[in-house]
């Protein structure tokens, strides 16, 4: 049952995704000039049947339902287009500045559960305590805070003023760290590179911070609220009253259902974490997805652009289905 | 027709009045949300007044003051309080003409997001059938792209400026406003008022607009308050990155970009329009949740 169930959100992501594909493609067509306009636009000397022969090479000649058919079928295929600027297949330069991304995503991940969970926890428990108002006035200045900006006082204070943690990159260029999946931190342990993986560590700590710190303060906040309302419910007295240990009510017939709430908030922050990234990205000079994107924009290399953002769309339409498939695992109750 | 529009307005805006004043009295025991509503006041009258207040041209620099610090600090000039950029703009001018980037495209984008999302949302819900079908659908493949990377993608196909500006973020917000609307009203419509207004004979439009809208527009009104200050962020993340507003108009995101260069000589270039934006966002949200905890209890964090 919870398999078919399971299926059935699995083929529910396949039209969203042939959906987002379309919509990229009218986005495209929506553009001022075709693409061997824009892409000629600063070179001279280009004749019209250079510019022929390049809008055969991208199907440009045909018409425009043949046009979404082949761009459709190359999508699927894998084959995101070649790069104008750098002309090398969209595709290769994607899966080279994923890891960074993934990493960084990870990080953020991590910072943001490992605070927000004791801290909802604590502020619910704890309701109205100095700890619970302090967390939650921080939480709220968290989701009221432009990360471009956390990342630059970040920078000011722990780069510049203490002088403990580095400004930019992804790791030092002299510990010789063998590159294996792309993934320093794993790399580093892989090939037992201590000091990348100091290094490593040392590069992600603050792009984390930045990335996660609204993930952070938009879980606690949910957390804490959906923890304080359990708390109150019977079977909550109920564990109370046959003796059960206090962390254990709170843990396991508390946490457990407040988790459910917290998982789908999550979810939907996966978004705000995938868009944050550039962002980051660009203040912290990371070599990852987003710096590509930003620049490809201002390139105007619109076969990588679309790749880009094509790629974001599925990751989120992708995360978005773990986070459903997970929901059923937490709360057997729950039908996708 | 006139009686039909008439009445039920009058004892709208009647009711409305009476809302009004309830609203200021309750406002009084929200201190925090009274706070943060005279903070975005405030901004409001910078924004308005910008060219009054402005000591300096935002746009135009003296190369002579490049890069003076704030006045309080060490060879600060008490004629730049904020201090200058690199081509010697007085920070505080470009702060007070940036609220105007920052407020505009806020409350414009949140306004049309609103009307539109709210329009469709009433009309998908009270209809249903294939209207319903095709906006739900395109509700549903807008929900696929995470906010600023659908922005950026747009702007990376329109081009930088104002009004695209505004259409890229408007071209995935009114989706919100959308399913808000079509909840409620989902739910408005089987109730008994509706088949009264139905059976005195009065047309869809009206029972949609004078007899539904009133008793829904309370969570619309906290939601665009809530969503205003993602806008701002969002604008000002936009243009940070350089996809926003033209580089020469202030605005706040694009001069904490400008800044980035002089972070560990002048950290103020950057450092203060962030803050401007915190400060704005954060009004807006304290007093979007007192609003929610007067207008829509329902959907209140405790």
């Amino acid at each position: 049952m919870r398999a078919a169930k399971v299926l059935e959100r699995v083929l529910i992501t396949i039209p969203i995704m042939l959906g987002v594909a379309v919509m990229v493609f009218i986005f495209m067509r929506l553009t001022p000039g075709d693409p061997v306009d824009i892409m000629m636009g600063e070179m001279v000397g280009i004749s019209d049947a250079e510019m022929e022969a390049m809008r055969r090479e991208f199907n440009l000649d045909k018409p425009i339902h043949v046009q979404l058919w082949l761009f459709l079928t190359d999508v699927l295929r894998g084959d995101l287009g070649t790069s104008f600027v750098k002309r090398v297949p969209v595709a290769e330069l994607i899966l080279a500045h994923l890891p960074a991304t993934i990493e960084l995503a990870v990080g953020a991940l991590f910072f943001g559960l490992a605070i927000s969970i004791p801290i909802g926890i604590l502020s619910a428990v704890k309701q109205y305590s100095i700890l619970d108002r302090a967390s939650m006035a921080g939480a709220f200045l968290g989701v009221s805070m432009p990360s471009f900006w956390l990342g630059l006082i970040l920078i000011l204070f722990f780069s510049v003023k203490l002088g403990v943690l580095p400004v930019q990159g992804r790791i030092d260029h002299d510990v010789g760290l063998q590159e294996v999946t792309g993934f320093y931190v794993l790399d580093s342990i892989l090939t037992g590179n201590r000091a990348a993986l100091v290094s490593a560590l040392r590069h992600l700590v603050l792009p984390s911070v930045t990335l996660g710190a609204t993930l952070a303060a938009i879980v606690a906040r949910v957390l804490r609220s959906s923890l304080v309302e359990i708390l109150r419910a019977d079977y909550i007295t109920l564990a109370r009253a046959k003796g059960q240990v206090e962390f254990l009510v709170i843990m396991k017939h508390g946490v457990r259902n407040a988790l459910i709430p917290t998982v789908t908030v999550v979810g939907l922050q996966v978004g705000a974490l995938l868009g944050g990234n550039m962002v980051v990205e660009t203040v912290f000079g990371w070599p990852g997805l987003g710096r590509l994107v930003v620049s490809a924009i201002f390139n105007r290399d619109f076969p990588l652009v679309q790749g880009a953002v094509m790629t974001y769309a599925f990751t989120y339409v992708i995360a978005n289905l773990l986070v459903d498939v997970l929901y059923t695992y937490l709360n057997p109750k729950i039908t996708l | 027709m006139i009686a039909h529009i008439w009445y039920p307005l009058s004892i709208r805006i009647r009711l409305l009045g009476r809302g009004l004043a309830e609203f200021l009295r309750e406002l009084r025991g929200h201190p925090s949300a009274l706070i943060g509503g005279f903070i975005v006041l405030l901004y409001l009258a910078a924004a308005l007044f910008a060219p009054y207040l402005a000591p300096h041209d935002p746009e135009v620099g003296d190369p002579r003051a490049s890069l003076t610090p704030p006045a309080w600090s060490a060879g600060g000039n008490p004629a730049y309080p904020l201090g200058t950029d690199f081509q010697g703009r007085d920070i505080l001018s470009r702060i007070i003409f940036g609220s105007r980037v920052s407020l505009g495209v806020g409350v414009v984008t949140v306004a049309i997001s609103a009307f539109v999302g709210t329009a469709l949302g009433c009309v998908a819900g009270y209809y249903r059938g294939w209207i319903d079908g095709v906006l739900s659908r395109l509700a549903d493949l807008l929900l696929a792209w995470p906010f600023l990377i659908f922005a950026i993608g747009v702007m990376a196909f329109l081009g930088p400026g104002l009004s695209n500006l505004i259409a890229a973020l408007t071209f995935k917000s009114w989706v919100e406003f959308f399913r808000l609307s079509r909840g409620e009203m989902l739910a408005e419509k089987t109730k008994e008022y509706v088949d009264a207004a139905r059976v005195v004979g009065q047309p869809d439009l009206i029972i949609i607009v004078s007899e539904i809208l009133p008793n829904i527009v309370h969570s619309i009104l906290v939601l665009a308050t809530l969503r205003m200050g993602y806008m701002i962020i969002m604008e000002a993340s936009l243009s940070f990155l350089g996809l926003g507003v033209p580089p020469h108009i202030p605005a706040w995101g694009s001069m904490v970009n400008q800044g980035r260069d002089f972070l560990f000589v002048a950290p103020w270039i950057s450092t203060l329009p962030g803050l401007a934006i915190l400060v704005l966002v954060l009004s807006i949200n304290l007093f979007g949740e007192g609003l929610r905890d007067i207008l829509d209890p329902r959907l209140k964090i405790e």
